[in-house]
């Protein structure tokens, strides 16, 4: 166990412990009824959006593309998903869930990737905010698509209430749901500290400079558009399973900055544990604040943009140096270096 | 010096004309050149930003292409890396022709550079910028990366022991774990050269090196450069104003002016070539002195 823990990064393992807490704390609530029925509703979409912006974490905060589709990506996923566990429950009413769970998770995570690829490929051609207005573009194509299929319930909605035919849904589909999410972060993680990751920062710091180190650029823009996009599909199937009714017109432009403020929130980057507790934070807010909730597209807008003043503003180094508490860590190193000297000193104290 | 040997006289004009590889080592004769460069040329709009470029480079020769500002000399090394695409002229690494590749494939077919202007990956460790140069010379597939399979880990073991190897030619292991964007000017350019080093490039261009260092900094890079020439066996091109570090480390040197080459040859006959010196000082000042 040692040995595997030394094996892994000492974040990466604080944002599993973290993960693996948060969920126990759910299956305990449910277990022994102490959920609150608000609680319990938010259960679900509190790791659906831990998923969202785990993943949208890797576009922006480690590719370093602003994409403002993720809602699209997710919806892709929660409509196959869920047509496929409509279609599998209708023909082999005897199958359990976790057969065709697995499977609808599966199957819309792959399809959001191949849209992923599919939007990846032309976005190559713009950055920055262009890119921006490309996907949102693609997530207003995709919600019009939808309300246009009959087979997908049209603008009535799609009805996905059969799938899950437990009342108590929280406590049914949490299993999945913690697998689904603790299994996709350590997939991320794991990407993101082997040789592909380094890439793909590479990229987001220094473009010219990854080319010249012979990596090829498009190639990990693509495919971090389809592995992100796989991820935001498992979290629409989770989404689909969830509701009773998916309606197209939710996975809107609100939704992508919902999930993009959970990851500037958290702190983009390398660490997927600020956009974790973001998510959460910001999936239980609205709920306890529902006094607020005509104004909270408003306080999140307002949010967004304290935040990136706050970040990039250079009048306001100062404060940030202060905030970001750095004295306690450079204190903490140097008493750590220095208990390693003492130490050193004292074997080669014995030796002699 | 006197371990080369002139192979064509070099003197005024005449030294422009075809074949172009003036200078030799003795240790590499009779080997094929690595870099054969035939008359490269780039207009921008109406500016003729470099033109007639010709030089062969051997395989462990230490070569420098100086000139005035704006001369050219960088615009050459984007050609070399297919930054920009030549109106004219081509290039052969290893007699494989580098045009239509992208800059990428040119890496990899064995040239790799540093920038004038810095370019680290800033929010990265020092070993990490390293181990990106390792990219394609690192064996781990996504399946590998994802599920931490075996080849993970030892691809990981075996990149970061390389690393900290390379970066111990400018004694930086100490560093390794500093964020690169961190780091002092001089150590910044140090750690460029390392992460080219590390794509295991067959020539390796390197744009003012010692732009901002110390004079002893400088000199260490001297130093440095025989080291890493006679340690990879590699060919290195290197653009800059420090005429110390030129003159002291380069075999065969070439003079840019507005985008030609005025001189080829060593640094004594460089040194004292009157298109140079003119071209430095211009002939006012000449006819002064
Ligand atoms: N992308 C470009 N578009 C237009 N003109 C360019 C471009 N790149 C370089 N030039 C021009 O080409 C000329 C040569 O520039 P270059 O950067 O190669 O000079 P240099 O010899 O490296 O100078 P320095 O010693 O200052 O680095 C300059 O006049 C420059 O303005
Ligand atoms: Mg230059």
């Amino acid at each position: 166990m040692k040995k595997f823990l030394s094996k892994i990064n000492r974040r990466d393992a604080l944002t599993l412990l973290v993960l693996v807490g948060i969920f126990a704390f759910f299956f305990i609530m449910l277990q022994t009824g102490a959920a609150s029925h608000q609680f319990k509703n938010m259960i679900i979409p509190m790791t659906y959006y831990i998923l969202l912006a785990i993943s949208l974490n890797l576009m922006v905060g480690v590719l370093g593309e602003l994409s403002l589709g993720h809602a699209g990506f997710m919806s892709v996923g929660a409509y196959t998903g869920c047509f496929l566990s409509v279609m599998l429950v209708e023909h082999f009413p005897d199958l359990p869930m976790f057969v065709y769970l697995p499977v609808a998770m599966l199957c819309g995570g792959l399809m959001a990737a191949l849209f992923g690829v599919i939007i990846g490929i032309p976005a190559l051609r713009v950055k920055g905010d262009y890119l921006a207005i490309v996907t949102l573009a693609f997530c207003e194509i995709i919600k019009t698509v939808i309300i246009n299929l009959d087979f997908l319930g049209g603008a009535i909605g799609f009805d996905t209430d059969k799938i899950v035919p437990d009342r108590n849904k929280a406590l049914t589909l949490l299993p999945y749901a913690a697998f689904a999410v603790i299994v996709s972060a350590i997939l991320i993680m794991n990407l993101v500290r082997s040789k592909h990751g380094r890439a793909i920062m590479a990229v987001r710091d220094n473009r010219i400079a990854a080319e010249a180190c012979g990596i090829n650029v498009n190639f990990y823009k693509v495919a971090v558009f389809g592995i992100a996009a796989f991820f935001a599909g498992v979290a629409g199937v989770l989404y689909g399973h969830n509701d009773v009714l998916l309606k197209s017109s939710t996975f809107d432009f609100n939704m992508s900055i919902e999930i993009l403020i959970m990851v500037v929130l958290g702190g983009m980057g390398s660490n997927m544990l600020g956009s974790v507790i973001a998510a959460v934070v910001m999936t239980a807010l609205p709920e306890i604040l529902r006094d607020f909730s005509d104004y909270r597209m408003l306080i999140y807008s307002v949010m967004l943009i304290v935040i990136m003043l706050f970040t990039s503003a250079p009048a306001l180094a100062g404060i940030r140096e202060r905030l970001s508490l750095n004295f306690i860590k450079d204190a903490v190193t140097k008493r750590i270096a220095a208990a390693k000297a003492k130490k050193a000193n004292k074997t080669k104290e014995e030796q002699k | 010096m006197s371990d080369r040997k002139t192979v064509m006289s070099v003197n005024g004009t005449e030294m422009f004309s075809p074949p172009s590889n003036i200078l030799i080592p003795t240790r590499d004769e009779g080997k094929k050149p690595v870099l054969d460069v035939r008359g490269l040329g780039i207009d921008f709009g109406g500016l003729r930003a470099v033109d007639e470029f010709t030089i062969t480079v051997s395989p462990t020769e230490i070569s420098g292409l100086i000139g005035p500002n704006g001369a050219g000399k960088t615009t050459v090394f984007n050609l070399l890396t297919n930054v920009y695409k030549p109106t004219r002229g081509a290039i052969l690494l290893d007699g494989h022709p580098t045009a239509g590749k992208s800059v990428a494939q040119v890496n990899r077919m064995g040239i790799a550079r540093t920038f004038q202007n810095i370019r680290l990956f800033d929010q990265m460790t020092v070993l990490d910028n390293v181990r990106v140069g390792m990219s394609n010379n690192t064996r781990c597939n996504f399946a590998e990366s994802f599920l931490r399979l075996p080849g993970y880990f030892k691809a990981e073991k075996r990149s970061r022991e390389r690393a900290l190897e390379l970066l111990s030619i400018f004694n930086m292991e100490s560093e390794a774990y500093t964020l690169a964007g961190n780091l002092p000017y001089g150590a910044q350019r140090r750690l460029e050269i390392i992460r080219a080093l590390a794509t295991e490039p067959k020539v390796l261009l390197l744009d003012e090196p010692a732009a901002g260092m110390n004079p002893s900094e400088t000199h260490a890079l001297m130093e440095s450069i025989r080291q890493i020439r006679d340690q990879f066996g590699i060919a290195i091109v290197l653009i800059e104003h420090d005429m110390n570090l030129v003159m002291g480390v380069c075999e065969g040197i070439a003079v840019l002016n507005f985008g030609k080459v005025i001189a080829k040859g060593t640094p004594d006959q460089i040194k004292n070539n009157e298109a140079v010196i003119e071209a430095y000082l211009g002939r006012q000042e000449k006819k002064e002195a």
